[in-house]
Order: C-alpha cells, then structure tokens, then sequence
C-alpha cells in the first residue's frame, strides 16, 4: 500500500485547517491537508453572511469570500501544500504512527506525518422526536450544502428546531434561496444566537416561538408536517399540539466535536459541556498531551469560526516552531490576544469557563488518570 | 418507490435555484445518470445526493430490519443516512461521492450485496 | 415573564437600551440626509460599523464587544454602516425628506431587488406591513450585493419601519 509522507498532517479544510495549513507553510514547513469532503473550505463556503469579529477576522466579509482568502493565502505558497480532497482519514494506529486514509469510497493509502493538527470540526445534534428517521429530516449544515454550495432548493416549507446562531443564519439563507421557513421553535426562553441575527428574520415575518419544541414528524416515506407544542419551566410539553404544515424539518440543536483521531492518538480528553462535547486537553500552543498532534476550531470545543481561524493559526504556527521552523516571536501572543478580545462577549464567556477546565498550563502538573 | 414519496421521477425538471441574491452557482457540465433504470440529469461533480435531491428524490435507501426510508441527512460523509448503491457496489456516501455521467444509482434494500472481487 | 422581554429576547427590540439609542429629535429633524440608527444591543464581537464610519460618528471601540455608541451630530446618512453592519442592524432615517414623510435608507440582501419608483410594502419588527412606501434610489455602496434601499414612506412610522417586502 501507498504511504505518503508529510511534515504536518493537517486532517480538515475548514476555516481551522485552512488558516493551520497557510500559517504552517509560511513559515516553511511541508504541509498535507486531508479534506473529506470534494472541496475545501468547510463551513465558511456555506455562509452567505458578512462576519463579525475584527478586520483580523475578515469582520464584514462573507464567509465564503473567506475560505477564498484563505485558499489564495496557501496558494501563495503552495510549494510547501499539498492538498487531498474526497480524502477521509479513517484511522489512526499508535503502534507504529500510521494514519489509515481512503480517497473516495475504496482507494486506501497510508500517511505518516512527524505532526499532526486535527482540525476535523463537528458533527450535528439530533433530538428524539417520532419520525425523526424520515426523509425531510435534515441537519441544517446539509440544508446550507444543498442549497449555497450546490444551488439546489431545499424543500417548499421549512420548519427550523433551534434558534442558536446556526438556526437563526440558516432561516435567513433559506429565505434568501426563496424557501418559507414556517417558524423557528426553540426550548430555551430566549434566541441562543445572536441576537441581531433573530432581528433579521423576525422583521420579515418569522416567527420564533421560545419556550417550544418538536413533538413529531408527520409523514408517511417523507416529511409531510410537524407537530409543535409548548415547553414549561422543566422543559415539559404543555398544552395543545399545533400542526406546522412543511417538508423540511431543519435541526439545528448543536454541534459535537469530531475527536476520533485524537482518542485513537492517546491524547488526554475531557468532557467539557461548555465546549460541547469531549476534546482534547491542550495547551497555549493548542498541543494536547501526545507532544505530536495539536487540535483547533470545532474539534477543540464549539465555537465562532473566527474563533476556529484564529487556533488554527496557533497551532500551525506550534507545529512548524516544533519542527524547528523560525516563526515571528510574539506572534502566539498576539493571536491569544485576538482570542481573547473574541471571547470577552456574551457568548465567549461560556467558552471562557470551558477552557479554563481544559486548557493545561504545565503537563508535568497533569495526573495520568 | 412511488410517486408520493418521490415526487420528482418522471417529472423531468430539477429543483434549482436560478437567482440568489449573493450567491452564482458555477454548475459542472450536465450529465446524465440512471436512478433505479430511469434517466435523469445532473451536473458531474456534484455529489450523487444533491442530484438526486434536485430531481425530485428523497428516499435513498430502505433499512435492513425496519425498512424505514432514509434520505439525505447530514452532507458530510459521517451518518450513513443516504448510503445506495452505486455502479453495483453498495453503501456508497453518495453526499460525497461526485456525480459522473452515465452511473448507475440505486435504491439500497438493507445492507446490499457486496460484489464479488474480480480476478 | 413579561411580553416584552419575551418579545425582546425572540429578536424584536422593545424600548431604548443600550446599543440602540435614538438621536436627539431635535438634531435628528435637521440632518440633511439622515442619521444613523443602530439597534445592537448584545455584546457580541464586532466593529465593522465603526471601522466603516467614514466621520467618526461611530465611536471606536474600546473593546470589541462593546455595543455601538453614536455622536449623532457627526453623522451624514452616507449609508456605509449600513451596508457593512453583518447584522443588519444599521439604519438611516432622513427626517427632513418632505412635510410628511421621511426617507429610510435600509441594507437589503434579498430577492426580487426592487427598482426606483416601484411601491413596497414597509415591514415593522415582526414582519408586519404597516404602510406602503416608495422606493427613491438603490444604491451598492460596497459593491458587495448587500444594497441599501432608500424608501419614502410617512414619518409616523419612523420607529417601527424596518424592512420591505417586495411584491411582483
């Protein structure tokens, strides 16, 4: 069997990746991207919006012109970059430091890398409902792939279950692809995403009802309908059920971190709510406990995906400086600078608590168990 | 699979956004391909999924012990939701397998049948 | 909980709060091209309503969670908050457009783009029509297919009219 070689292993083309990859061979180290999907760019190619953040985010620049940027910025030294599209890395073997990778659905090779930065992003939630198996019941990052990656219409009548920022961004895509979103339920008492962004649905008619969930899907081979009702204070189902007529039912009840690789790499994992799900401890230089693997964006705990540029760039930046590549002193401050302004809002207070159960100051200080 | 759970077979027209406000859609060059014996079109390199999405179908294959239909779920490669048949090999991704001209997709009825190695 | 805080928390601002603060009605009712209304009231991070100011009337930020904070006084209308605000949350409302009504310059990212002259129904925060306007211009300032709208409609509606829907 094939084995490719690389300095870095980068697994994941998203915005984390991405910005891994481009500041790892700036600074001349070799790079390999792995990406699953048939293009890269992750999530950002799916977003119609302009970002916030700063201008060091590309605040006010849509996201799929970001993945733009990020792309032009590797081809700019695409000596040092190589790219692996259709390309999932299905496993990770210790015994010997073998990646397992598979090009399409039966072309296998192996990879060796000396380190590598896991930037796999997340998967989506699922809630139990009955009929939640049915087609017409999608995630909402596959609704936003269908519809702004490929330009193909979703469904006639949308029914979106969760109001965080992902709802909420999508219900304005789809409005702008001309799809009816029917309503947004949401169990919590108030948006979990930001809140300029239910204002924009909401002045064109959309209705978000808080404190409301899904109760079943309608349907026979495919979604015909929904059936919503209210939530009390212990999140109960209260009162009468209403009929929402639609075939589309988008869930967009949260993310988990992909980790496989990094369990399989032994590195030291936690579960941290706050970030979502379990990742991997790691520290300033977003390495984890294997000295070898580094992790960023999603992967590493939930979050913006300026927030997932920014430790991509950290752990780039880590990776090539541990290979001995010369990087710019006092960059790594910089870029926790830029963190830290992101994650001093609302919502970043949240990750803030995360981190501060994850994040390791000295790993001598980290017991075995 | 019938015309209510399928509505797009036969009908020939693609559900595609012509106009958006912010995004085009470069589209690859349009093909043909075959699901369960009947033709339909598709635009190569775009995942088997989407094409079929756009004409119209939802159901892609049947499970194994309940034979619930299951469709296009999560378009990363990682639920197994929309697994079919393709070109006779089964439990293809087809949300991230490209669309080539003149495949063969199928429905897949439970856990398909592996094809036997070639010498 | 009350109405309001249940309506507020589902995206529809109620009352004055912070980063959604009207002008002065005085100084708001001379502003020859309007002044800018931002309603942006969660700390989220982000400037690009200051760094696109091209007057200084969008305070910098001291940190970038901060809610916007405007000196009405420097502003002149010229939209460029508008269409670079990611939330949509920038407007302009131009008091002294005629006796009785008032011209809006809202960021507008949808389909069909309407045309100069074309009448538009005027959406309050809950996607109710509440008047008909008429469109007076559409302009790109950006060059970035987010347009602003510039619609007449009747200054009573001045804190209610956010959105228009375009009907064919």
């Amino acid at each position: 069997m094939k084995t490719l070689s690389t300095e870095i292993l980068v697994i994941g083309g998203g915005a984390a990746g991405l910005s891994a990859a481009a500041e790892a061979a700036a600074a001349g180290a070799k790079v390999l991207v792995a990406e699953s999907d048939l293009h890269l760019g992750g999530q950002l190619v799916k977003q119609t919006h302009k970002f916030f953040g700063s201008k060091d985010e590309y605040a006010g620049t849509r996201g799929f012109k970001i993945a733009d940027i990020l792309l032009s910025e590797i081809d700019s030294c695409k000596e040092n970059v190589e790219i692996h599209t259709n390309t999932t890395i299905t496993g990770f073997y210790s015994e010997d430091g073998t990646f397992t990778a598979m090009r399409g659905e039966e072309k296998y090779f192996h990879i060796k890398a000396k380190k590598t930065i896991v930037a796999t992003g997340a998967q989506e939630r699922l809630i139990p409902f009955p009929n939640n198996d049915l087609p017409g019941v999608y995630g909402a990052g596959a609704v936003q792939t269908l519809m702004n990656v490929y330009g193909v219409v979703p469904g006639k009548r949308v029914l979106m279950v969760g109001a965080g920022n992902i709802g909420l961004i999508v219900s304005y895509q789809l409005m702008q692809a001309g799809v009816e979103v029917a309503a947004v339920v949401e169990a919590a008492p108030r948006v979990g995403g930001y809140w300029v962004h239910a204002a924009k649905i909401r002045r064109m008619g959309v209705p978000i009802l808080l404190r409301h969930s899904i109760r079943k899907a309608v349907g026979d081979q495919v979604i015909t309908g929904a059936y919503i009702t209210a939530l009390n204070d212990r999140f109960e189902p209260e009162g009468e059920e209403t009929y929402v007529d639609c075939d589309v039912i988008c869930i967009a009840v949260g993310l988990s971190p992909t980790t496989e690789i990094l369990s399989q790499a032994g590195c030291k994992m936690m579960y941290v709510p706050q970030l979502c799900g379990l990742v991997a401890r790691r520290d300033r230089t977003m390495k984890t406990s294997n000295p070898d693997f580094f992790t960023a964006g999603d992967a590493s705990g939930i979050e913006e995906a300026s927030a997932a540029m920014v430790e991509g760039r950290i752990a780039g930046l880590s990776a090539a400086a541990d290979l001995g590549y010369p990087t710019e002193h006092g960059k790594l401050d910089e870029y926790w600078g830029r963190l830290q302004a992101l994650r001093s809002g609302e919502a970043g207070a949240r990750i803030c608590q995360g981190l501060e159960c994850v994040l390791v100051n000295r790993w001598e200080d980290v017991s075995d168990d | 699979m019938d015309e209510k759970s399928n509505p797009g077979v036969d009908r020939g027209t693609m559900d595609l956004i012509e106009e958006h406000p912010i995004l085009d859609f470069p589209r690859g060059e349009k093909v043909s391909f075959f699901f369960d014996g009947r033709e339909m079109e598709g635009y190569e390199g775009e995942p088997i999924a989407v094409a079929l999405h756009a004409n119209g179908i939802r159901v892609y294959r049947e499970t194994a012990e309940m034979h619930r239909p299951r469709g296009f779920f999560c378009a990363i490669g990682k639920c197994s939701s929309c697994f079919m048949v393709v070109d006779g090999v089964p439990n293809v991704r087809t949300c991230i397998t490209p669309l080539k001209p003149g495949m063969k997709v199928e429905t897949q009825h439970g856990k398909g049948c592996v094809p036997e190695a070639e010498e | 909980m009350t109405d309001a805080l249940d309506l507020f928390n589902s995206g529809v601002l109620t009352g004055e709060r912070e980063g959604a603060v009207l002008p002065d009605r005085k100084l708001w009712e001379s502003k020859k091209g309007g002044v800018v209304i931002i309603e942006c009231p969660q700390r989220i991070p982000c400037n690009p309503c200051h760094t696109s100011c091209p007057t200084g009337a969008i305070r910098p930020f001291a940190d970038i969670n901060d809610t916007p904070k405007v000196d009405h006084s420097l502003c002149t209308g010229c939209t460029l908050c508008v269409a670079s605000c990611p939330g949509l949350a920038c407007f302009v409302i131009d008091l002294t457009f005629s006796e009785d009504k008032a011209l809006f310059k809202l960021p507008y990212e949808m389909l069909p783009l309407p045309e100069k002259g074309q009448h538009v129904q005027c959406l309050n925060r809950t996607g109710e029509c509440i008047a008909e306007g008429t469109v007076e211009n559409v302009t790109q300032p950006k060059k970035d297919r987010t347009y602003v709208i510039h619609i007449s409609a009747p200054k009573g509606i001045v804190s209610e009219f956010r959105t228009i829907r375009v009907v064919k």
